[in-house]
């Protein structure tokens, strides 16, 4: 199992599709790592720098999409998300409801990926404000594998989408994509007694961890919209509680509501809880983990919550 | 002028007035729709179809040889739909149903509307999206061009600009900027609130280049956006067209707010017979 960081993993299957496929396009907003170098030198024509400049990335992505291109727009994301948020709107969201638009937001810095950068680089807001968007897939991987499986779907799906990837290395959850379906949404990793995680993103590796110790069960979340709401319903049957964990803000509209929602529609209701950053941005100084256990997402904040949620 | 341009000029000049005159109507019978603002574009919508600058295809509007006009001031776009009917993109039967229930066309045109490319109603988007088309166009090998009406108060986006730099930066000289330039947005005149003079200094130093008309000469307006049309060069193109807002309302053209003003339907009436 290796650990990698996926975005490094999704610009080599980028750069492979680009070479056997000359309707694809890679916008950047001045946003780059050392493995983009190759594919800058090899497609001129169909990589291209917009430069800081966020709002006009999703405008010429729309422009090309329009055209019939396939197009990756590539941004750190909260700037993404939140800088352009109208031009995503706009050009994708509404327009999409009436045109194919295959461009492709791909931010990357989920969470607290960025995490000394402080809390404008943190991204703890977009799940919640890209699922509020009519017309927009939203994908949400908890390791490298699945993005090799999201850009299949990209290239394949001809809709907008936001496709948040981590900006750090993580191992891999995934051992292959053999027989398996990334429109299921969902993975229940592992089955447990009483208690389920629902995680998604880097929050699964934790949720697993926290799975080592307790037995409960682990579901990883990684295509949030569409939400195949019956199956996670059946999925969620079995368990007496249900913990959200999720790297943004609880009680925003993000995973936490998601899933409510579903267990809410079920006759028997388990007790919830939902797990994440409150109302307050995070200024503290410190690594990922730190900021986590300060926030009291680390494993042990997850135990106890298991605990507190299994007591009878 | 030879014979057949004296020709052309006499239709362009009829068309602009009668175009005038049904969006008078349109107003009268459906006056949400901002008439200033679509006054002031009328002879630049005329003289870009009836002139066949822009190529069109009304029974294949999708057609991959169509040239792509983005018009980025969605709400001045009420003057472009008797120009739609009246070359064959919808039924003219919708022009008397403005706004109303169940009809395509309303006060700011969407792309359910066959000939509007993209959605517009939000201003500052426009050229941003034809600078991706621009980009595409070149990169399929295809000779179609790019244009785009924006008004100069939607200049004050600063999408607007990054827009502006790009496409001086990629030298997309298949892109044809019309900047209505009425001079006014919707509280003020537009120098009272973000003086851009001189306008056509800014383009140049992003490398454009420029051209300056009177918007409301169809003869000139013609010369001008053929040359741009024909010329190549390694630059995109803007035409700053200098227009009135209101053009023909006597109490619209000097008006700062003429943006939200309203003719009753008797004024719209008079003015129309006017015309006649």
């Amino acid at each position: 199992m290796q650990t990698l960081i996926m975005r490094d993993v999704f610009i080599e299957e980028i750069y492979r599709r680009m070479r056997a496929n000359k309707r694809i396009f890679f916008l950047s907003a001045d946003f780059g790592s050392p493995k983009l170098d190759k594919l800058k030198r090899d497609f001129k024509e169909r990589f291209i720098n917009v430069g800081i400049a966020e709002q006009n990335l999703v405008n010429v992505a729309t422009g090309l999409a329009l055209e019939g291109y396939t197009v990756y727009a590539y941004c750190i994301a909260p700037f993404l998300t939140m800088r352009a948020y109208e031009q995503i709107r706009i050009n994708l969201s509404l327009q999409g409801q009436l045109k194919d638009i295959n461009v492709n937001l791909v931010g990357v810095g989920a969470g607290l990926s960025y995490d000394v950068s402080g809390p404008t680089h943190h991204c703890l807001e977009d799940i919640a404000i890209m699922k509020a968007l009519p017309n927009l897939e939203v994908f949400s991987p908890s390791d490298w594998m699945l993005v090799k499986g999201i850009v299949e779907h990209s290239l394949r799906v001809k809709k907008p989408k936001y496709i948040r990837l981590d900006g750090k290395p993580l191992p891999q959850i995934y051992c292959s994509l053999k027989g398996f379906k990334i429109e299921k949404g969902f993975c229940e990793l592992r089955k447990g007694r009483r208690v389920c995680l629902v995680a998604t993103g880097m929050m699964t590796h934790k949720a697993l961890q926290a799975a080592q110790v307790m037995d409960c069960g682990v579901i990883d979340l990684f295509l949030i919209k569409p939400l195949d709401e019956p199956a996670l319903a059946r999925a969620l049957k079995k368990y007496e509680g249900v913990i959200t964990l999720e790297e943004g803000f609880v009680d925003s509209g993000g995973l936490d509501s998601l899933v409510l929602k579903v267990i809410n529609r079920g006759r028997a209701r388990p007790r919830f809880m939902n797990m994440g950053f409150g109302q307050r941005y995070v200024f503290e100084m410190g690594s990922r983990d730190y900021l986590h256990k300060l926030n009291h997402l680390d494993v042990a904040g997850i135990i106890k919550n298991i605990k507190t949620l299994a007591r009878p | 002028m030879g014979m057949s341009d004296k020709k052309l000029l006499k239709l362009l000049e009829d068309k602009a007035r009668w175009v005038k005159k049904e969006t008078l109507r349109i107003h009268k019978l459906a006056n949400q729709t901002r008439l200033a603002s679509s006054l002031s574009a009328v002879e630049i919508f005329t003289v870009l179809y009836y002139g066949k600058l822009v190529r069109f295809y009304p029974k294949n509007i999708r057609s991959e040889k169509r040239d792509r006009f983005i018009i980025s001031k969605g709400h001045g776009a009420i003057s472009f739909y008797p120009i739609l009917a009246d070359l064959g993109f919808f039924p003219k039967e919708n022009l008397s149903r403005v706004c109303q229930e169940g009809c395509i066309l309303g006060g700011i045109p969407d792309p359910v509307i066959p000939g509007f490319e993209t959605i517009n109603g939000s201003l500052g988007h426009g050229l941003g999206v034809a600078c991706g088309i621009a980009l595409a166009l070149k990169n399929k090998k295809q000779q179609e061009r790019v244009f785009v009406l924006m008004g100069d108060g939607e200049l004050n986006e600063g999408a607007v600009w990054e827009a502006i730099m790009f496409a001086g930066e990629h030298k997309l000289d298949n892109l044809i900027l019309i900047i209505d330039n009425n001079k006014a947005c919707m509280l003020d005149f537009c120098r009272n609130v973000l003086d851009l003079a001189p306008l056509d200094e800014k383009f140049e130093a992003f490398r454009w280049r420029v051209k300056e008309v009177n918007g409301h000469n169809v003869e000139e307006l013609y010369a001008c956006l053929k040359g741009l049309k024909e010329s190549a060069g390694g630059k995109p193109k803007v035409l700053i067209a200098e227009t009135i807002k209101g053009k023909g309302v006597p109490r619209l053209e000097i008006d700062p707010l003429s943006h939200i003003k309203n003719l009753t339907p008797e004024e719209a009436e008079a003015l129309i017979v006017d015309l006649e």
